[in-house]
């Protein structure tokens, strides 16, 4: 057998036989451009008058980086809490049948729709020390609200959706004989679950963690509520770049807002990368 | 192994799928369930598997009642009509799952594991494809593949779903020899659903045919077609014609002339449904105790011709088949005679 390799290098995909590739492709391109591109390159030319050295004195202030890694890894933690949370609700809802279950599939899509400012307001009441749960937690030492803790909580509330929405339909296309075959294979309900289930799944939640945890990154309304918003303890990034704005610096303002679209575009390419190769291998 | 199933019944949300159904299984034999759509035959599968338990009744692997067991513990090698295969795994790693998923010191080494799955691809002319993912593999591979990941875990029973029933006439043909010399050299005690009569016939030892969550008959190929013991039978394996009759004096009438077939023994007087295969006559010239008709559509099938006669007074139309070089004609007389026939009491 004597098959010439491929050829080499990059280019366009072959144009298929429903027509309008090439204006489709511009109208593309041109939206992409209008409404994301632009602003985004608006931001990096604003920050880039600053020069190096002013850049790098606000990128290197405690308070920023504090800020950062509050927003960081809040976002980080309630993704990851929701990507366990978030897997099971979509499996209670797509796998039993029970009163009420259409109610509790709806009241997923609620922190998608209700006002943040009235999450954080209801979290708020809810986890103060005088609130119903927070009086709870209060004996026990547990302080949620004004902590980082009770950041975690908002953007866990605000991110479960994300996942739900993103595994549920993948979850709902699990084929039963797929299962049984596993069975009649001699694996218990443990083994079915880690070697043939989730591994399925698995890009399926790799979406919704992205999802979730990019959602937390920019989230501001419920979260300013709840922090308290003490700096270097309790001030998420979106909150100090507001503060600044406040303070008519916007350079410093849109320094840090540049350094958090680089992480964020960082994060979520590297996780687009783990989603492609998982993509090819399991077709 | 032998498997028995003995007067099982099985519901679903009180609706039965199976009424008291039994059947013995012998070591070693190739077995088809064949019946239509809603026969019961999937569900009959599926309780030799363990994937449902009976409602009622019990079946036995050998001597060992395994009604209660789970498909874990039964260890039986089920085909699935859609393969299930799991995508996110290798060739390899499929054939030598149930291999891996063992515990202590059942478990092969990992070396060993992947020595029968090379193996089993040799058996199921796949080898060289360990490396490759299910999505890369056409329907047949996919079909291969599953069988060799059943066989890997030396199942007592190895029970088969549909197993052609998504693959196109060609490669279902080739499949069929393929499983039959499968069976021959391995002697596992093999059970196949199907809804594809000829498959059946052809495949296996015994053919059980099934409707309506009943067996209505068991036997070889020849048995099944050659003595039909039932109307379904009859109708559901090859062709059959059927005619209203009349049973008087140990003699089966059409309306008021004898057709020169005695009654059988303890046939009861009064209407009766005779049939037969339209193949299955003897033309006759002249009419003295004979099925007579004029010939109201004629049809070439193959290598014969098939001819709807009109019959007696009430003008019963039956087919038979003739030879394609018989001269009848549109309106011509043709008068015959079933060599074989049953007699079953008119509905």
């Amino acid at each position: 057998m004597n098959t010439a390799p491929a050829k080499a290098g990059w280019r366009f995909r072959q144009p298929s036989v429903i027509p309008g590739f090439g204006l489709t492709l511009g109208f593309s391109l041109a939206y992409l451009t209008l409404i994301i591109l632009i602003p985004l390159s608006g931001l990096v030319w604003r920050s880039a008058a600053l020069g190096w050295t002013d850049f790098w004195a606000i990128a290197a202030d405690r308070r920023t980086l504090n800020a950062l890694k509050i927003s960081f890894g809040a976002a980080f933690i309630a993704a990851a809490v929701n990507v366990v949370f978030g897997t099971i609700v979509a499996w209670v809802l797509v796998r039993y049948r029970f009163p009420g279950r259409r109610i509790a599939d709806a009241m997923v899509d609620l922190p998608f729709a209700l006002p943040t400012a009235v999450a954080g307001i209801a979290l708020t009441t809810l986890y103060a020390p005088n609130g119903w749960i927070g009086h709870l937690l209060m004996p026990l030492g547990i302080k949620v609200a004004y902590t980082p803790l009770g950041i975690v909580i908002a953007l866990v509330f605000i991110g479960l959706p994300f996942v739900v929405r993103t595994v549920q339909p993948i979850m709902e296309e699990i084929d039963k004989e797929v299962e049984e075959a596993a069975a009649s294979l001699g694996a218990n309900r443990f083994q079915i679950i880690t070697r043939v289930l989730f591994p399925g799944l698995a890009p399926a939640i790799v979406t919704g963690f992205s999802l979730a945890f990019a959602r937390g990154v920019g989230e501001y309304g419920s979260v300013i509520f709840i922090a308290g918003n003490l700096p270097f303890k309790s001030e998420i990034a979106p909150l100090l770049i507001v503060i600044r704005l406040e303070e008519y610096n916007y350079a410093a303002a849109t320094a840090i807002a540049a350094i958090m679209l680089a992480l964020s575009f960082l994060m979520l390419l590297v996780i687009n990368l783990v989603q492609s190769w998982s993509r090819k291998r399991y077709g | 192994m032998e498997v028995r199933v003995v007067n099982v019944r099985k519901e679903f949300e009180r609706f039965p799928a199976l009424h008291d159904v039994s059947l013995d299984i012998r070591s070693g034999e190739l077995i088809a369930l064949l019946g239509p759509s809603g026969s019961g035959k999937t569900t009959l599968l599926r309780l030799i598997a363990g994937l449902e338990r009976p409602t009622k009744g019990a079946i036995f692997f050998g001597e060992e009642d395994a009604s209660q067991k789970s498909i874990q513990e039964r260890n039986v090698g089920f085909v699935f009509q859609h393969y299930a295969l799991f995508r996110h795994m290798t060739v390899a790693d499929n054939i030598g799952f149930g291999l891996k998923v063992r515990h202590g010191a059942a478990r092969p080494s990992a070396q060993e594991i992947r020595r029968r799955a090379s193996e089993l691809l040799d058996l199921v002319q796949l080898s060289g494809l360990e490396k490759r993912y299910p999505a890369q593999l056409s329907g047949g591979q996919r079909q291969r593949v599953a069988l060799a990941r059943a066989m890997a875990i030396e199942p007592k029973v190895l029970l088969l779903d549909e197993p052609f029933g998504a693959l196109d006439a060609q490669v279902r043909r080739e499949l069929r020899r393929w499983l039959r010399e499968i069976h021959d050299a391995t002697g596992h005690t093999t059970v196949f659903v199907t809804h594809d009569q000829e498959e059946a016939l052809e495949l296996a030892d015994r053919v059980v045919v099934m409707s309506q969550g009943r067996i209505e008959q068991v036997g070889s190929a020849d048995e099944i077609y050659d003595i039909p013991n039932s109307p379904f039978v009859y109708n559901f394996v090859g062709e059959s014609s059927s005619l209203p009759v009349k049973v008087e004096d140990g003699q089966l009438w059409i309306a008021d002339r004898p057709i020169g077939l005695s009654a059988p023994q303890g046939a009861p007087s009064g209407q009766a449904l005779l049939y037969f295969r339209p193949h299955d006559v003897e033309l006759l010239d002249g009419c003295s105790g004979c099925i007579a008709g004029t010939v109201a559509a004629s049809r070439r099938v193959a290598g014969t011709r098939r001819v709807e006669l009109e019959v007696g007074g009430e003008r019963q139309r039956v087919e038979i088949e003739l030879p394609v070089d018989h001269p009848a004609a549109q309106k011509s007389r043709v008068a015959f005679r079933p060599r074989r026939w049953k007699l079953f009491p008119a509905s």
